[in-house]
């Protein structure tokens, strides 16, 4: 086990979203507080990664990758806010 | 990037080994020719994806060393984890010609743009030195003037990456200062002794926070919290300090 932090998630997330979903806004479901996906502490490494709130280590967000499916867990997070392509 | 626009989504390229190079006894740079990049800011990074001839896959991030200009290949460098599953074999094994899948460039938030105005402290450990590297050629690039400062905690002589090149940098690139910080065994005559980053560290190499630097902090995750947490207690106001973590080994 090795932690990074939410910045690793930006080439999985861009395979689903259409933007760069690291610089979006979190809320986190368990304490409130709320920064970019980037700054989430990241456990992994693929093709199961866990990304945990900072301020409370309650998980915020769940990627998992099998060889044809991506599975996005998001219960973590109450809130997310995403900067629209300028 | 009008194919890219067209889907909205990313997917794998492949990329040709077009050159290598060691920095360091366990680090090499890959020189890449990448078809239809569509460019990078400094500080991105691409995903690695290698497949085993059973069909098993490793994927790792690393950041790009290189600033785009419009042209020519896209760097990484490499720093090899002994107990790496994918990096001893970029490190090692990978050889001109050689392909690899790669997806990129990916990751918004950890960049600078040669826009920002403001004066830049980057704090380095290791090969966190990597991307803030990116951005010191993307300044040299533009020939931008906005002050930059570089704090770098490396190990030993032996494992600073890119030491001529920021030697000449320094000379050449007006506004540019470097500072190594020598945690285990300094170079002969160095001043002080082999030390971690302190507040006096940062405090005497670092910028006031009155100059509201743009503060980048790249390097193992005890090495990134502590920094972090330092120029918070010198008065830097958090949203202008960006992070990014690797690995857990120091």
């Amino acid at each position: 086990m090795s932690m990074l932090d939410g910045n690793a998630l930006a080439g999985d997330l861009r395979e689903v979203f259409a933007a760069d979903v690291t610089t979006a806004l979190y809320t986190c479901g368990g304490c409130g507080h709320a920064d970019v996906i980037a700054t989430l502490h990241l456990w992994g490494p693929a093709p199961g990664q866990v990304a945990r709130c900072p301020h409370c280590t309650d998980v915020v967000l769940r990627l998992v990758q099998t060889p044809d499916r991506l599975i996005l867990d998001l219960r973590g997070t109450v809130r997310l806010e995403i900067p629209r392509a300028g | 990037m009008a194919r890219a626009a067209v889907s909205g989504r990313l997917t794998w390229r492949v990329a040709t080994v077009a050159g290598t190079r060691w920095e360091t006894p366990t680090a090499r740079t890959l020189v890449l020719d990448v078809p239809d990049w569509p460019g990078h800011l400094p500080g991105q990074h691409v995903d690695v994806r290698l497949t085993a001839p059973d069909g098993y896959r490793a994927q790792r991030s690393y950041s790009i060393a290189s600033a785009w200009t419009g042209d020519g290949p896209v760097e990484l460098t490499v720093q090899r984890l002994d107990d790496g599953e994918v990096s001893p074999y970029l490190t090692d094994e990978v050889t001109d010609g050689d392909q690899l899948e790669l997806r990129g460039p990916v990751g918004g938030w950890f960049v600078w743009r040669p826009e920002q105005t403001a004066p830049v402290l980057l704090v380095a450990g290791g090969s966190g030195l990597v991307p803030l590297m990116a951005m010191i050629r993307a300044r040299g690039a533009v020939r931008g003037r906005q002050p930059f400062r570089l704090i770098c905690s490396v190990r030993t002589p032996r494992d600073l990456l890119y030491a001529d090149e920021l030697a000449r940098r320094v000379r050449d690139d007006p506004g540019l200062d470097v500072r190594y910080v020598y945690t285990r065994q300094t170079p002969d005559g160095w001043p002080e002794p082999a030390k971690r980053i302190s507040v006096a560290t940062l405090n005497s190499h670092g910028w006031p926070p009155d100059f509201g630097p743009d503060c980048f902090v790249c390097g193992p995750t005890s090495f990134v919290e502590t920094a972090a947490d330092i120029l918070v207690a010198l008065g830097h106001d958090p949203r202008k300090i960006r992070t990014e973590r690797f690995g857990g080994t120091a």
